[in-house]
């Protein structure tokens, strides 16, 4: 019959598809244990408080693989013990055994209870920020993060610079709808929630660069709403800081860059764009309205990825970033508020060359 | 003096429906098996429509930035996959297998309301028929009755199936609400699950009073089955938990139609109180899926080990317990929203405690197999492979219970692989393991053991590969509802096994539906007790009769049918009783001409014709600023109205020529016709 035949040809690809998928969960197993190169992982803490759930994520994984060996095998174990062969007798009918119930309603409490204390420990430790911590503010917004340090009266986005060593406290909100903030190396999640202040905090070992994303689904484009972070020693982060709070020097007449200026405040991107030139600079005001909330720009080109930290892709020169994104905003992350302005290729360059005046 | 016809009221809009088969029969149904079957294939068809969508986003995230889908697409196909899988396939194919063999396995003849329960089903079919009727009515024009900021509307993605609901099965709010979501689209989510959610509360409702009121002589409550009991608690379930999201619902239909500003915070509205509300309702709502799922497993294994079930009373208790303590563990889907740390503390010990009951289950049926004679049949394969699987879930579960963990791995595709190990590798494999034990029930044949091997063995190691990397996945970062991945982010090489894995899954379920098409005609005829079983459910012919059962059973102990089959030798093994055939040809003979007339549930077209007035009402408050939508409205009260009053006049039963007086023992409340010898 073909059936016996067609049955003969499936039969090993059955018995294969077993072997397979055993095959890659043992293999997932090892990648386990050596992941290169995923920026996001959650296995490279990089500091206190990443390290903290690190370690108790370990306890708890090797807890589970003792009991999931156990289980596992002891279901493999009955499967081949007592599968029907022939003379096996007929199997006693036994309802039950109420010591070995109460074993095992006994034994997995009490190892929840020491999975307990440690859970426990780790919330409180782990969920006020200390009260000497750096305050940070971050706002979550469809979709990018900004991001402003009180204290030093800066403002800016997509890209965190902290100190080493040091705890910061991120106060965060939201403009519009959820977020979820989440630099996997530095600490876990937490919410930014419209009318609502959240804490994280978030500290660093060493000088590093980061990758965050936004973990809560946050409308058309929650995939590209990534983040950076950026760790220096306090001597650079103070460095930092003292850039960061200087006014942006007005480009020289009849460059390119005067030209960018000009299409800039021509094409209305003041609207939402706040660039400091400070009260002296003879030009219309560019300070955004505080409805339309886009990027500071003042010091755009100080920071290495823009965008809510999607460009420039890999392999891409800032400018040419730049250029895909200037070109067509909603093309690049759908739904974008920043609107595609029919920009000429000579428009597009000079204000490249402007914002590189950023600095 | 008083006639017959003054007593019982005929004024009523349709003459009662006569037909016993055809498509008439169906439509006017109010018996259980027939409802049942209904359910299971209508959730069967949406289980191929939530499983296209997931190959859509397994084939968007086979690559990194890949352009197959766009983003609208993406977020439409996920939030309509969730939506799908758990209101239109697990939900309605646990009511099936309610429908159909609760009254069996309480010794019944049907459950307690009958046109009630073809009002739950035909809701829950025009529920899902309303819910994608989005496909046709989309208006990505702002909500009728709320401003819209149109700012981040891209016309572009206004395709087929970006102009599906969008905001995730979830819903959260503010995204979810008017200002973030304009367009009809969540309009239709809400609407729609909501009514989903009132047909599982008839239903919950009919299934509780059939519990306690209909079972058989003798079937006390702790000799029912625990598929029964497992179905008791679920209708409890939905009782407590199925009003808590109408509330919220209604409250994201009134923000969306009416300005209602609940949720809007920059009104005073509170975001977060949606998701309090929803996972209030969402954490039962697992154990509504996966209870079900449980219940078919204990009946299972016992049946192909030979043993009964190993601490029945500790298994219904920890059903019991899980469900209670379902109420008490809804915050840990909110870890990282920033409630406060006593908060997260006690969160963390209520969802920790509720994992020693499910262990217990896990324990008892391993108890139960130990020391059986295991038959391998394809429905102990997906059995086994149900408890295998759910350890695995189970274990990744109380990873979440541990905060600190949680706030690395929430919405990462952790959660989505610990969630398809309790709803695919749990619910699913649960499912299929009871539609291959209870085919012969409906067709009075078997579904191929080969190709149930074949199907078994795929659906497992599809499953394996599709999700366990998503473990992985979740742990180097990758954030769920993503439909874009960056190159140099590293997860390309798993993502593309899962793809994989999931057309394997998508070849296993074609071996099913040829194996369910094949088998109907061709199967192999089953007699009256294939598996040599334990309960009453397998002591009637098969295909099941109209009436169920010719005598109405008289129950004396747990596993009464296997007491009736087998007596115990002095070492307590099971000893084949010398009468057993006869027993067994007894009750064939009684179960095919049953030796007194049985009255049966009357048909009727009033609960289709009241199911059917409810999307209209639906369509009418989405376009409610038109005229049109305001006349639907009216003509949907109309038809719920005037089906309700016909069917109130409806007499109970029909008059009949003869033993017209002869009713007094036939529960009331319900419409009956006669079925029987002299019928």
């Amino acid at each position: 019959m073909i059936w016996r035949q067609v049955r003969r040809l499936i039969r090993p690809f059955v018995k294969w598809g077993t072997v397979l998928s055993l095959t890659i969960f043992s293999l997932a197993a090892c990648s386990l244990v050596e992941i290169e190169d995923a920026p996001l992982t959650t296995f490279e803490p990089a500091g206190p408080f990443a390290e903290r759930i690190d370690a108790i994520f370990w306890q708890v994984f090797w807890i589970a693989v003792v009991i999931f060996v156990v289980v596992e095998g002891g279901i493999l174990l009955i499967v081949l013990l007592f599968r029907d062969r022939k003379g096996r007798k007929e199997p006693r009918q036994i309802h039950g055994n109420n010591k070995l119930e109460i074993t095992w309603t006994i034994i997995p409490a009490l190892i929840l209870t020491v999975i307990a204390i440690p859970t426990v420990q780790g919330v409180f430790e782990l969920t006020e920020c200390d009260d000497d911590a750096m305050p940070v503010e971050i706002i979550g917004h469809q979709w990018w993060f900004e991001y402003r340090y009180p204290e030093l009266g800066i403002e800016t986005g997509s890209v965190l610079a902290i100190p080493v060593d040091r705890e910061v406290c991120a106060f965060m909100t939201s403009a519009d709808v959820l977020h979820n903030y989440w630099v996997p190396h530095l600490m876990g999640k937490r919410y930014l929630v419209p009318g609502q202040e959240t804490t994280l905090k978030l500290q660093a070992d060493e000088p590093a660069e980061y990758w965050g994303h936004c973990a809560e689904f946050c409308g058309l484009s929650h995939s590209l709403m990534r983040a950076r972070v950026v760790s220096m020693t306090q001597a650079d982060f103070d460095a930092w800081a003292a850039a960061q709070q200087q006014l942006a020097v007005p480009p020289e007449p009849d460059t390119p860059a005067a030209a960018g200026l000009k299409v800039f405040q021509e094409q209305g991107c003041t609207q939402c764009h706040t660039v400091d030139y400070g009260p002296d600079f003879a030009g219309t005001n560019l300070v955004a309205d505080e409805l339309y909330n886009g990027p500071n720009l003042t010091h755009f080109a100080s920071r290495n990825v823009f965008a809510g930290a999607i460009l420039p892709r890999e392999g891409q020169t800032h400018a040419d970033g730049l250029r895909e994104w200037l070109a067509n905003p909603p093309g690049v992350k759908p739904g974008s508020f920043m609107p595609d302005l029919d920009l000429t290729h000579q428009e597009i360059e000079d204000l490249i060359a402007w914002l590189d005046t950023l600095q | 003096m008083t006639t017959t016809a003054e007593r019982r009221p005929t004024t009523t809009i349709f003459r009662r429906p006569r037909s016993t088969t055809g498509f008439w029969s169906w439509i006017t149904t109010a018996d259980h098996k027939k409802i049942g079957i209904m359910y299971g294939y209508a959730a069967f068809i949406f289980f191929l429509v939530g499983g296209i969508e997931a190959l859509l986003l397994r084939i968007q995230l086979s690559a990194a930035d890949s352009t197959f889908l766009t983003a609208a697409e993406y977020n439409a196909a996920f939030t309509m996959h969730g939506t799908t899988m758990v209101f239109l396939f697990v939900m309605p194919i646990s009511a099936a297998f309610i429908n159909y063999l609760l009254p069996l396995m309480i010794g019944a003849r049907d459950v307690a309301f009958p046109r009630m329960n073809a009002l739950s089903w035909w809701i829950f079919l025009f529920g899902g028929i309303f819910l994608y009727s989005v496909l046709i009515f989309s208006d990505p024009a702002a909500p009728a009755g709320v401003e819209g900021v149109p700012g981040n509307l891209d016309p572009a993605d206004n395709t087929i199936l970006g102009g599906m609901p969008d905001g995730g099965w979830f819903g959260y709010q503010p995204n979810a609400g008017p200002f973030y979501s304009p367009g009809t689209a969540m309009d239709f989510w809400a609407l729609g699950v909501q009514f989903l959610g009132l047909a599982s509360l008839i239903s919950s409702v009919n299934f509780i009073v059939t519990i306690f009121n209909m079972r058989a002589l003798g079937m006390r409550l702790l000799r029912m089955p625990v598929f029964v009991w497992m179905s008791l608690v679920v209708a409890l379930l939905l009782l407590f938990s199925l009003p808590i999201i109408a509330i919220a619902l209604f409250m994201v239909t009134f923000d969306r139609q009416f300005g209602s500003l609940f949720f809007v915070a920059e009104a005073g509205g509170d975001p977060i109180l949606w998701q309090h509300l929803f996972w209030l309702f969402g954490h039962p709502e697992v154990y509504i899926l996966i209870l079900p799922a449980m219940g078919i497993v204990s009946e299972v294994l016992p049946v192909f080990s030979r043993k009964p079930l190993f601490g029945y009373a500790a298994v219904v208790i920890a059903g019991a317990a899980i469900a209670f303590m379902g109420f008490g563990v809804w915050a840990h889907h909110m870890f990282s929203s920033g409630i406060s740390p006593v908060a997260q503390a006690a969160f963390a010990l209520s969802t920790m405690t509720i994992a020693v009951p499910t262990g217990v289950k896990i324990f008892n049926w391993m108890g139960t197999m130990w020391g059986g004679r295991l038959r391998f049949t394809t429905s102990m394969l997906f059995a086994i492979g149900f408890v295998a699987m759910f350890v695995i879930g189970g274990l990744s579960g109380v990873t979440h219970a541990v905060v600190p963990s949680d706030w690395q791995q929430t919405d990462t595709y952790y959660i989505v692989a610990h969630f398809h190990y309790v709803l695919f590798g749990g619910a699913v494999f649960g499912i299929f393991s009871g539609l291959y034990y209870w085919f012969p029930k409906i067709t009075g044949r078997l579904l191929s053991e080969r190709l149930g091997k074949i199907n078994f063995w795929t659906l497992f190691a599809g499953f394996n590969l599709t999700f366990a990397p998503m473990h992985w996945l979740g742990l180097q970062g990758m954030v769920r509802r993503t439909a874009y991945y960056p190159p140099e982010a590293g997860f390309d090489f798993w993502n593309l096994v899962a793809t994989v894995g999931a057309f394997i899954i998508a070849a296993g379920v074609l071996v099913f539906m040829y194996n369910w098409w094949r088998s109907k005609k061709h199967g192999e005829p089953s007699g009256i007790d294939p598996w040599d079983a334990r309960t009453v459910e397998w002591t009637i012919p098969n295909p099941t009769p109209e009436y169920n059962f010719g005598v109405s059973p008289t129950i004396t102990s747990l596993d009464d049918f296997w007491h009736k089959k087998y007596s115990s030798d002095s070492e307590g093994r099971p000893v084949r009783r010398p009468e057993a055939e006869e027993t067994l040809e007894d009750l064939m003979e009684t179960g095919i001409n049953p030796p007194h007339p049985i009255h049966l549930p009357a048909p009727s077209y009033y609960p289709i014709l009241f199911a059917a007035g409810i999307p209209l009402v639906g369509w009418g408050i989405i376009f409610h600023t038109s005229l049109v939508g305001k006349l639907l409205i009216l003509v949907g009260v109309l038809v719920v109205a005037s089906a309700a009053f016909g069917w109130s006049m409806e007499p109970l039963e029909e008059p009949h020529e003869e033993h017209d007086e002869d009713h007094s023992d036939q529960p009331s409340g319900s419409g009956y016709s006669s079925y029987g010898s002299d019928a």
